[in-house]
């Protein structure tokens, strides 16, 4: 039905043109899903835009064949092809919360959608766009058709945006990481629901994402692309189970098994990579620093931490409707372990972390660290013993560095401010060895942090904690906004940092295949309470909950299906 | 929704008692009421009877109380230079400004509005372009100036239009409006002009921008994406979102209109509150001057409650509750 | 060397701008002349001896009947235009420089300290932003110089006059510093790396001035050449309305409103050239701050 031929498009800007695409080819047929996946600057989602004809400005397509049954999509003018989109192609935006007009009800939007490709009355459109609604999953639809969008919850949201997209009967429906914003039980459910549809109306989708576990899934065909060419096209099962791309293989390996825990990851080198240069005997001067202090790191004691953000006033003089964000969590860190925390999103893991690193100020609730009482945030002084026990490594590398700070001064601070290293050149020293540890040239220190890609800022983080000798590391979501074979990195890193150094850690992620990898113990989060502790491997074989069970069978697993 | 109003109604008045305590400070602290009421010829024992009468050795607690409470009953005082009531004086000179205030918001309403839009739509066209430099100017050019300018080219080298005063009023019981006669009409467009221009290109660049900011947001590529007419994602989607955070801005912008008049009146001798409040700074007239503030911050206020619930009418959020 | 100065996305853009480049061009030399008034002006036009009535009325050097040592004519006193106008542009860019200034350190001072630390000090300084929103700004500066009026003996307000005006534009252009400033702080505030030098221990000065402020200065420097406009104009306006600077040390303003008499006159320049000086100067900061804004706001572009 949709058919790619030697695609390639070349982006102009002040640098000169460059290719995002090049010449690549694929097909969709009706009720095929059809996976792209890639690490960013894959060139993906371009593809998904040239086929709808919605590249940005300084995009064009240079070359290729695309055509949607007997239409060359190439030659249509602006005009035809806006008539065309919606009609026959139609797409699905990445995060729900903005994808609808907020003024506007849903049941407007439907209509209104509806009645731009089709001839009928208002009430007909009416009803289809109701029929629809229901059939998507929404309780209620002749009612809650009449809600305005921020009246569902994401999820629902999400099945809206599908309906908005299918309303007008496409042949093709191309979504661009549908999934990403949602949690992993809607996320299984917003699946199965692509999959009917594919199913039932017979709609071709191009499912765009990052997420191997999704297209393991879902699709039936995948192609795995990689700085804007295919590296390899073919069967989901075909393409995940034999990969012949090095690629792939590569790809594959460093996606974390849910099944067993690794070791470390084996990451193949695939041609063309450049390796960083490390220099051992400057990481040894590091090593030896850090080592100075001996032993592993403290045991954490939490016990019945409560936290509550107010709410919004109900009414002029009604009650506050506070937010229990934690409810009397008690947990214990064995010293020198890996706690591993996971919880969907505003489940209060990172409020958990955050209360630890004095952040936010708990209601209730006692912490201890190796039995001495770890004060909390309005308690805790500035020269506090434990402000530089506790680190913390940050989910976004892009926000976690001062942009307008050298690399050098963000290492370097630490040093000074707990009086580690009186001697300035020393303190520069010690930041360019702590570099050449977590794997980064030397003269990294001289860059600022823009200069750097997500998963070396993330090696500079960890390196700044690292340089206060901390005792414990509270690492929250450290790898969920890094591609996955840097990923696999990271946690190469943090694996062989906690090892070496003895770090009491927590490690906080949503996603089960990660937490498998790093931890000893693990404890599952939800609305605020715990609902199981215990040894990982033992959870892993059989979790107690019903709660952990659902999170465990909802989780994507990848490849080893194959 | 009860619980915003009623935050916007606390905050509102706190404005308010704020300028009020302003207007009474400067009352009660700059110059000295009783050295501008009496003579050189008054003994000291008159002065301390009046300071008594008048109540200036009460508290300032007290004092401001009373202020507020006359404010309030709508007592203004009396002006220490004509020594007639203030609530008259400003009464009397209050519709020249409002309908001046009023029909140079609506010009630049009307036309810069529109003209945010094109050129929010078609960035990079000749006209887009020539009238991004043209609000360019505009915002640089002194108020003053364009007075100038306007009079100089329609009243002296053209002779079209009156340069000064109101021309011909009709009153419509203590209102006097130039709204309903040709001569009032002809004598209005100039400063009208004047006043609203600065305005109007501050209008537009303020559309512009939001309107181009809404057109990359998410929602309005999903509508592009499933092919709703571009008149609706340009009239429907794109510009109702625009408007909101164009109301609030609008609503400041008001004050400027206020503000501005000041300087309109002067220029063209606009026999409105401006001209008063001039005339009340030359001359050290607190009073005047106190009063003026209150006034002026209490029409700045109303406006923006009012575009607050305007709001309120516009925005489900804030209107329907969430509910899953 | 220009190669690489290109790279640098700021000179790329600059470089591609030709209102940019003009604006730059102009408000430079508008600086310069005004900045060294004292030594490339041809008389010094507060200096009563050098001029005289017999000059008076001069048109520029090129019209009829003007004379070379006039370039731009003179006044009804006989002063030398030109320089009454570097003299003058150079009063009101300092006033204005000084007020933005002064606007500046107090609005992104309280700004800086409301977004970080929040809570009630946020509120207390919001509220009274709010007040200041309530007075426009040239209704704050006619009533500062309306108190000061009030306050301060005739000789002394004259001799202060400058102070005033000052504080009467600094006063009525801090809330926009003030709310910007306290804008970008609060999303910088929730930021990881400030949440990380929280959690440090680090004090909240070094926070604030050493990890927010150099984050923060892109849109207040929009904020400040947009300012630094303004007040001109205030200045301008202030003076034109007579409560401003006085005759006999005349800014761009009061040029302007001695010209006013002249409207009517055959006299054009003594009206026209000030006005077209001072429209050319603030088209020319406002072009500059236009291409910082674009520069910051990338989207807009």
């Amino acid at each position: 039905m949709l058919s790619v031929e030697g695609l390639s498009v070349r982006f102009t800007d002040r640098f000169g043109a460059a290719m995002a695409v090049e010449d690549v080819s694929l097909s969709v047929e009706r009720g095929e899903i059809h996976g792209l996946v890639g690490e960013s600057g894959a060139g993906k989602s371009t593809i998904g835009a040239a086929i709808m004809g919605l590249l940005p400005a300084a995009g064009q397509v240079a070359a290729g064949r695309m055509t949607l049954g007997e239409t060359d999509l190439r030659t249509l003018s602006p005009v035809a092809a806006h008539r065309l989109r919606g009609k026959r192609i139609s797409m699905i935006f990445q995060d729900p919360q903005t994808s609808l007009n907020p003024l506007m009800t849903v049941e407007a939007q439907l209509i209104e959608t509806i009645l731009a490709h089709e001839e009928m009355t208002v009430e007909a459109a009416r009803r289809r766009a109701i029929d629809l609604l229901e059939e998507i999953g929404i309780a209620n639809a002749p009612a809650r058709i009449r809600a305005y969008p921020h009246q569902f919850s994401g999820g629902m949201r999400q099945r809206v945006v599908i309906a908005l997209a299918l309303c007008s009967n496409p042949e093709l429906i191309i979504a661009d990481e549908p999934t990403t914003a949602l949690d992993v039980a809607v996320q299984a459910q917003v699946l199965d629901l692509i999959r009917r549809l594919a199913k039932t109306r017979g709609v071709g989708f191009i499912l765009i994402t990052h997420d191997i576990g999704v297209i393991a899934q879902v699709s039936d065909r995948v192609t795995v692309l990689r700085d804007g060419r295919v590296m390899e096209q073919g069967p989901t099962p075909r393409v995940l189970g034999q990969p012949d791309h090095p690629y792939t293989k590569a790809l594959m390996a460093a996606v974390p098994p849910l099944d067993r825990r690794l070791e470390r990851f084996r990451l193949p080198r695939v041609p063309g990579e450049k390796m960083a240069q490390v220099e051992a005997d400057k990481a040894r001067e590091a090593e030896d620093w850090l080592m100075e202090e001996t032993g592993s790191g403290p045991a954490l004691d939490l016990s019945g931490i409560t936290v509550r953000f107010r709410g919004e006033r109900r009414g002029l003089f009604g009650p506050r409707e506070d937010f229990t964000a934690l409810d009397d969590v008690s947990l214990s860190v064995r010293a020198g372990t890996v706690m591993g925390l996971v919880g969907e999103s505003g489940s209060g893991k990172s409020t958990l972390a955050k209360v630890i690193a004095a952040l936010v100020q708990p209601a209730a609730g006692e912490m201890r660290l190796d039995g001495v009482a770890l004060p909390p945030m309005r308690a805790r002084r500035r020269a506090d013993p434990s402000r530089r026990l506790v680190q913390m490594v940050f989910q976004d590398p892009y926000s976690s560095l001062n942009s307008r700070h050298r690399v050098l001064d963000v290492l370097s601070e630490p040093l000074w401010l707990y009086g580690l290293e009186p001697d300035a050149g020393r303190r520069d020293r010690l930041a360019h060895a702590m570099l050449a540890l977590v794997g980064l040239p030397v003269a990294a220190a001289d860059r600022y942090p823009h200069q750097f890609s997500g998963g070396q800022r993330q090696r500079i983080a960890v390196a700044r904690a690292l340089l206060s000798r901390p005792g414990l590391l509270l690492c929250d979501e450290p790898t969920s906004a890094l591609d996955v074979s840097i990923q696999a990195q990271i946690l190469n890193l943090l694996k062989d940092m906690q090892a070496r150094f003895g770090l009491t850690t927590l490690f906080i992620s949503h996603n089960l295949a990660v937490v498998r990898q790093m931890s000893d113990d693990i404890a599952v989060l939800k609305d605020g309470r715990l609902v199981e502790t215990g040894r990982s491997e033992a959870f892993f074989a059989a979790p107690d909950a019903t709660y952990s069970r659902d999170l465990l069978a909802q989780t994507p697993c990848t490849g080893q299906q194959f | 929704m009860v619980a915003y109003t009623a935050k916007r109604l606390i905050q509102s008045v706190f404005v308010m008692v704020a300028v009020a305590f302003l207007a009474f400070s400067l009352f009660a602290f700059v110059g000295d009421p009783v050295a501008q009421m009496t003579g050189v010829e008054t003994s000291p024992e008159d002065r301390a009877r009046l300071r008594e009468e008048l109540g200036l050795n009460d508290p300032v607690v007290v004092q401001f109380t009373r202020f507020t409470g006359d404010l309030l009953r709508g007592d203004f005082g009396y002006s220490f230079r004509t020594r007639e009531p203030i609530g008259e004086m400003i009464l009397s000179r209050l519709p020249a400004t409002l309908e001046l205030g009023t029909v140079a918001l609506l010009i630049s309403l009307v036309v810069g509005i529109p003209a945010g839009i094109y050129t929010a739509l078609r960035p990079r066209g000749a006209i887009s372009q020539s009238m991004l430099i043209g609000t360019l100017i505009g915002v640089s050019i002194p108020t003053f100036v364009i007075g100038i300018l306007l009079i100089f080219l329609f009243g002296v080298k053209l002779g079209w239009l009156p340069t000064y005063g109101r021309g011909g009023t009709v009153e419509i019981g203590w209102w006097r409006s130039s709204l309903f006669t040709a001569q009032g009409w002809r004598s209005l467009i100039l400063p009208a002009v004047t006043l609203g221009l600065f305005q109007l290109t501050l209008t537009m660049r303020l559309v512009r921008a939001q309107m181009m900011e809404v057109m990359r947001t998410d929602h309005i590529r999903f509508a592009i994406a499933r092919g709703v007419p571009w008149r609706s994602i340009r009239y429907r989607h794109a510009l109702s979102n625009t408007m909101i955070p164009v109301i609030t801005i609008i609503g400041l912008q008001f004050g400027g209109v206020i503000a501005f008049s000041i300087v309109t009146e002067s220029v063209f001798q606009w026999p409105g509150m401006g001209l008063l409040f001039l005339e009340s700074i030359r001359f050290v007239d607190i009073p005047v001057m106190s009063v003026y503030l209150v006034v002026i911050a209490f029409f700045f206020v109303l406006i923006n409650l009012a575009v607050d619930l305007l709001y309120v009418a516009i925005d489900p959020r804030l209107r329907v509750r969430e509910s899953a | 060397m220009l190669a690489r100065l290109m790279r640098i996305e700021g000179v790329w853009l600059f470089a591609r701008s030709p209102a940019a480049i003009l604006a730059a061009i102009a408000t430079v030399t508008i600086v310069a002349g005004a900045a060294l008034a004292p030594w490339i002006a041809p008389t010094n036009p507060y200096d009563l001896a050098s001029f005289s009535l017999i000059d008076g009325l001069l048109p520029p050097a090129w019209e009829n009947g003007g004379r070379p040592r006039f370039l731009l004519g003179t006044d009804d006193q006989g002063r030398d235009m030109l320089s009454a106008i570097l003299y003058g542009a150079r009063l009101s860019l300092s006033i204005a420089a000084m007020a933005m200034t002064v606007a500046l350190l107090l609005g992104v001072g309280l700004g800086l300290a409301a977004g970080y630390l929040g809570g009630r000090f946020d509120a207390i300084v919001m509220r009274i932003a709010d007040v200041q929103l309530a007075l426009p700004a040239i209704l704050t500066a006619l009533l500062i110089d309306g108190i000061s009026r009030g306050l301060l003996p005739r000789a002394v307000h004259d001799d202060l006059r400058i102070a005033v005006i000052t504080l009467a534009i600094a006063l009525s252009l801090w809330v926009n510093f003030a709310r910007t400033a306290r804008a970008s702080t609060f999303v910088e505030r929730n930021k990881d790396y400030v949440q990380a030098a929280i959690m440090m221990g680090q004090h909240p000065l070094r926070i604030m001035l050493r990890h927010i402020l150099p984050n923060i200065v892109g849109p207040l420097l929009v904020i400040a050449t947009v300012d630094l406009a303004s007040a001109i104009l205030l200045e301008a306006t202030l003076s034109f309305l007579g409560v401003g600077l006085p005759a006999d040390s005349p800014s761009l303003g009061t040029l302007i409103r001695i010209g006013m008499q002249y409207l009517l006159s055959g006299e054009w320049w003594i009206l026209w050239i000030p006005t077209v000086f001072l429209v050319v100067l603030v088209v020319a900061i406002n072009l500059l701050g236009d291409f910082l804004r674009d520069l910051f706001n990338p989207g807009m572009r």
